[in-house]
């Protein structure tokens, strides 16, 4: 008698992710979604601030092209406490630089749960999900999250009227700002490696 | 018909010196207090997640909202099953003492009492509020409802 050949199982299909610090806390995202990962020094020359972006955790813009990208301040993002960070994630199809403190490692996730649905706020658009990586549970973020279409928008028009913005702006006259001079710092801080909070 | 035959089950939980009673249907199992993972969120009422049985639980804690007070130790977590409009999903319910398997005959709530209120009976001389999970217990909005069921579900990447 011929016994029938056991179905072999499919080979588990895994998702590389990266796992990343802001603010001391524990995060992950997927690696396909990160396009490069700059240190924030690297950055610092082609960054310009925003004068009037109305959202805080925005302060800087990095032109690329005919594209231009928002430097979201992660922890701001998140509502944990400012931090000092040392990488940038340039996020692939979104507008979003995200400053983060570094990396923790890189690795690979084979399951991914929902979020629970008791988490019913931001959270939904911050989050794909949670997964377990070595009994503790992370986060997954969700690139497009960072930035809403409003606040997209928002920044977006922080930026339109140049021309209406020098004739009533205070601040002309006045010392050379971040924003004209390139550079990725704080204007009111000495430490190379703190970022605008 | 007998009263033995209209009684329900229901497992009474305590949270400091009161009791409080979950229909025993809606109770996965009681387990000993592990590591709450801690992540950025907006959802006040829920403090954490554990991991059971390789999910992911959400920690509510309860106390606040039923006896005015946080919980400062807590003896065990009671599962509980918690309905949405998708389905049903676990949340852990930190709890202070043992709880207790009761039948009973609970009696309906009335449009005068708290929404998370699902009903009354009365036991050892004590009448015991009987708790309506999805009231009291954090959920979607009318909008969340509205996000594609398939997102809602666990995604296996294998």
């Amino acid at each position: 008698m011929r016994l029938p050949i056991p179905a072999k199982a499919p080979p588990a299909r895994t998702e590389q992710i990266i796992l990343f610090r802001v603010s001391g806390q524990l995060f992950a995202i997927s690696s396909a979604s990160v396009q490069e990962v700059r240190s924030v020094d690297t950055l610092a020359g082609a960054a310009r601030e925003i004068a009037q972006a109305g959202l805080r955790k925005v302060r800087h813009i990095v032109q690329r092209g005919e594209h231009s990208l928002y430097v979201v301040n992660g922890a701001m993002h998140f509502g944990l406490p400012p931090f000092a960070p040392a990488l940038v994630f340039v996020l692939r199809r979104t507008r979003t630089a995200l400053l983060v403190d570094g990396i923790e490692k890189m690795t690979t996730m084979t399951r991914l749960q929902a979020l629970p649905q008791a988490f019913c706020n931001d959270e939904r658009d911050w989050y794909r999900g949670v997964t377990a990586i070595d009994q503790t549970v992370v986060p997954v973020v969700k690139p497009e999250g960072f930035l809403t279409p409003d606040e997209l928008f928002l920044l977006d028009s922080s930026l339109e009227p140049k021309d209406s913005r020098v004739e009533h702006n205070d601040s002309v006259g006045a010392p050379p700002s971040a924003f004209e001079g390139g550079s990725f710092r704080s204007p009111d801080t000495t430490d190379p490696a703190s970022l605008p909070q | 018909m007998s009263p033995q035959t209209d009684s329900e089950s229901f497992v009474l939980l305590r949270l400091a010196e009161r009791r409080f009673a979950v229909a025993a249907g809606d109770i996965a199992e009681l387990v000993a207090p592990s590591r709450v993972f801690c992540f950025p969120h907006q959802t006040k009422e829920i403090e954490g997640v554990i991991l059971r049985r390789g999910r992911i639980v959400p920690v509510c804690d309860v106390a606040a909202r039923l006896i005015g007070k946080s919980l400062l130790s807590r003896r065990f977590y009671l599962i509980a099953q918690r309905r949405y409009a998708n389905g049903t999903e676990w949340i852990a319910l930190p709890v202070t003492g043992d709880c207790e398997l009761i039948f009973a005959e609970m009696i309906p709530a009335s449009e005068a009492d708290l929404p998370h209120v699902s009903g009354w009976l009365s036991h050892a001389g004590d009448v015991i509020e009987v708790l309506n999970l999805n009231a009291l217990t954090p959920g979607p909005t009318a909008a969340n409802l509205l996000a594609p069921v398939a997102a809602l579900h666990q995604e296996v990447l294998s």
